[in-house]
């Protein structure tokens, strides 16, 4: 366990949530994918705050927590954004009586 | 230091099978299960890197709601017939994460990342466990917390009084996002004739 090792985990978590992002038709599916995307981005600012100095790691210890301050923000708006997305997704299958993204062109015509 | 390694190691296996699970299993629902073990895997990756506080948010709001609001939204729009179908994008969507892949590898491998020095990490890590003002004053001594300067900017120093500190303005900012996400949420799932 290193700091190299667990950005490459998290890295290989991203590139997966990213091809679910861009091959699946489902929106929900989608939604999911993202959510993946958003935990490998968590991880990554957590392990760098673990094992990379900050310069003013002397002065001011606190310095070392930014990163877990980084990651509760990110949580945050990943809450937010599922609850307004999952919302839109009702919205589309209650009018479109469909949840797939290639019949989701409502705003084209 | 080998324990350490092998529930990384463990858990990076869960995560990352779970995780290609999720994008390629077809049946939604199992998915959403899978979803709910990579996030599991992700909250033990926290505990390992000591930031347990936010090992405990994952899973209270990744584990317990996000998962669950997934489950409740498949169930209402599921589409039987369907299901999770690949779309018409494949080659591009396989080329594009595996190229993005190799150049985050090759960026993390080649960087030239400064750790935190040998004599700072008992320090770094009393504080990123937020353990400073429940272990004792000789632990904190033998740790590097050698003045009382040092042990008040310690204490000053949680996750708390950062965001409420330091962090204040983008902290609202948040708080407003959310609110602001709670509206829209409702406006979009009211019906229409409500």
């Amino acid at each position: 366990m290193s700091l190299e090792t667990m950005l490459i985990v998290a890295a290989i978590l991203f590139a997966i949530g990213l091809y679910g992002a861009l091959a699946r038709s489902n929106v929900i599916a989608v939604f999911m994918s993202i959510e993946l995307m958003f935990n490998a981005v968590t991880l990554t600012v957590v392990a760098l705050a673990r094992y990379a100095a900050p310069l003013a790691i002397r002065e001011d210890i606190g310095s070392v927590l930014t990163g877990q301050v980084f990651a509760v923000f990110i949580i945050t708006v990943a809450a937010a954004e599922i609850a307004l997305g999952l919302g839109i997704v009702f919205a589309l299958y209650r009018s479109a009586e469909s949840v797939n993204l290639s019949e989701a062109n409502r705003l084209r015509h | 230091m080998l324990f350490q390694d092998i529930i990384f190691w463990v858990l990076a296996v869960t995560a990352i099978g779970a995780a290609l699970g999720v994008v390629l299993i077809r049946d939604l629902f199992r998915s959403a299960l899978l979803l709910a073990v990579v996030f599991v895997a992700v909250a033990g990756f926290f505990a390992l890197l000591s930031a347990e506080f936010l090992a405990v948010v994952q899973v209270l709001i990744y584990v317990g709601a996000i998962s669950i609001l997934f489950i409740f939204a498949i169930m209402l729009t599921r589409n039987v017939r369907e299901g999770n179908l690949p779309n018409r994008l494949q080659l591009p969507a396989v080329l594009f994460p595996a190229l993005l892949l190799a150049a985050l590898v090759v960026a993390v491998v080649s960087s030239d990342w400064r750790p935190i020095p040998e004599e700072e990490l008992g320090r770094a890590q009393l504080t990123q466990t937020q353990a400073v003002n429940i272990v004792a004053e000789e632990t904190l001594a033998a740790e590097g917390f050698s003045t009382a300067a040092a042990l008040e900017n310690a204490q000053q120093a949680g996750l708390a009084d950062l965001l409420i500190g330091a962090f204040v303005l983008p902290f609202e900012a948040v708080s407003l996002l959310l609110l602001a996400a709670l509206i829209g949420g409702l406006a979009l799932a009211r019906s229409r004739g409500g």
